[in-house]
């Protein structure tokens, strides 16, 4: 066993009454003692404060990164404009995914992309070997921490800190999937209007050796706002119910963007991209799998890898399921049989099939751009 | 203190025999390392269990954890409150949060004093 990775937050976490546990070699914090439920609802009522340093951040750099970083992503890179932040998936020649990743375009000439901390090495290998021309790889993970914070009062929690105050009006106009990079009191961060949880929120990337105190700090001035520290339980439940995706469940090497319900990131017309041959052809004659997003009644929770039924037969299994703190029911992704989408289907629950109704994504509403 | 009026398995559950009945329930150790609890799937009244065999099992948000039956016998109650309030196997499990009552009880698994028990989960 390998000694897991610590992200400048590790003593903290744990000092705070962090429940911990491996994930993606990362020592993380599940949650803390308050649980689950009670830090999903304190980011959907108020705000909380996420460490995800574990998070893969590879920049590319030269006079042909933009081209570069765009043939490598199924989404449009060519008309980023530097502040701007795309979400796109990474696919291989054969459509599958190899991850879904934010590109941040930092300069004309500086491109960022940042990618699941499980799939982090073989994305920069990816990356590294598909690289042309005037392009270089500078993997700045170690280099980099980063917070995320994320509900309705998460401006006013940021806009308490006193390294903030000379910025907020830059934060008050920083719009959704756009991003500043400010002097907070002498340390640079990265500020970007994204986050995973279907709130309005922020990203702070920052020097890792800054991590702590800035955390230490912001959690204190944002205290007043109800700002509390957030494990990766709660941040797993937010995001399901905003319906975002995730990689190992939703999303994987043998799954398209199209099977994945995350097609919207594909531009076909966008010039040409790893993957873009497979992906157009699967556009026109239609994907041999979808995702549909499944709520069941009560207590019937849908749990991964549980098997979904149209009559008898099976058509698929749940990727994503969990109970939902803000609907209390079950909730859940499945990759079904395209052929079986408009159908009723079930779900296996404890053994048992129980019918699912069909819901439009997200569950819960979004509120990003509020 | 965990309550010495009764016994505990090494899977974190506790057994408070009266008479030939015994009540079942899962420690605050167990309930901690747990989370927040969202359903629970018991044997209906009537049911025989068998010691070391499932029991039912409980979900948590993100988990699905099976529990073991202590001993063998016949399910004579089940905790209904729960039903509506899984949670109170959280708040309090060694009293408004026991999960079965088993009559007939033979047959125990290996079990442990509250005493035996706070080493082995402090150990």
């Amino acid at each position: 066993m390998n000694q897991l990775r610590s992200t400048p937050l590790t003593d903290w976490h744990r000092a705070h009454g962090g429940k911990m546990v491996e994930f993606a070699g990362y020592d993380m914090p599940i949650r803390y003692t308050d649980g689950v439920i009670v830090e999903h609802k304190a980011v959907r009522e108020a705000c909380g404060i996420f460490d995800v340093s574990h998070m893969g951040e590879l920049e590319v750099r030269g006079a042909e990164a933009r081209t570069n970083v765009d043939r490598l992503v199924t989404n449009d890179v060519s008309m980023l404009e530097v502040g701007q932040v795309l979400y796109a998936a990474m696919c291989n020649p054969e459509g599958g995914i190899v991850d879904d990743v934010l590109v941040y375009c930092l300069g004309e000439e500086r491109f960022m992309i940042v990618c699941n901390a499980s799939n982090h090495a073989k994305v920069a290998a990816w990356v590294e070997q598909n690289l042309d021309g005037d392009a270089s790889l500078h993997d700045v993970t170690a280099d980099t921490a980063l917070f995320a914070v994320q509900g309705p009062k998460a401006l006013d929690a940021l806009r308490e800190w006193d390294r903030t105050s000379a910025h907020s009006g830059t934060l008050d106009a920083l719009e959704y999937y756009r991003c500043a990079f400010l002097d907070l009191g002498g340390v640079d961060v990265l500020v970007s209007r994204t986050g995973y949880t279907g709130e309005k929120g922020y990203e702070l990337y920052l020097p890792t050796d800054a991590g702590k105190n800035l955390w230490t700090e912001l959690l204190a001035a944002g205290e007043a706002h109800g700002l509390r520290p957030i494990g990766l339980g709660a941040r797993d439940t937010l995001r399901l119910e905003a319906g975002y995706s995730l990689y190992g469940q939703e999303l994987a090497d043998d799954v398209s963007p199209y099977e994945a319900g995350i097609g919207w990131t594909v531009r076909l017309k966008a010039g040409d991209f790893v993957g873009r041959e497979v992906l157009a052809a699967q556009k026109a004659d239609g994907p041999p799998r979808r995702t549909v997003a499944l709520r069941l009644e009560g207590r019937n929770i849908p749990r991964q890898h549980a098997k979904v039924f149209r009559g008898d037969d099976v058509v698929g299994e749940i990727t994503s399921g969990s109970f939902s703190p803000i609907l209390e029911c079950g909730i859940g992704l499945a990759r079904i049989d395209a052929a079986a989408a408009g159908a009723t289907l079930a779900v296996d629950v404890r053994g048992k099939p129980v019918e699912a109704e069909r819901v439009k994504l997200p569950f819960v509403p979004s509120r990003v751009k509020d | 203190m965990r309550p010495s009026d009764r016994k505990y398995t090494r899977e974190h559950e506790w057994v408070l025999e009266e008479g030939d009945e015994v009540t079942v329930g899962i420690t605050d150790y167990a309930s901690e390392e747990l989370g927040d609890i969202v359903y629970l799937d018991l044997p209906e009244e009537g049911a025989t269990v068998t010691a070391g065999e499932s029991l039912g099992s409980i979900e948590t948000v993100k988990a699905v954890e099976e529990i073991y039956a202590p001993v063998s016998g016949e399910i004579s109650e089940v905790n209904a409150e729960l039903t509506d309030a899984p949670e109170k196997v959280n708040d309090s499990p060694f009293d408004d949060g026991w999960l079965v009552k088993i009559k007939e009880a033979s047959d125990f698994v290996e079990l442990m004093s509250s005493d035996e028990y706070d080493g082995m989960v402090n150990g």
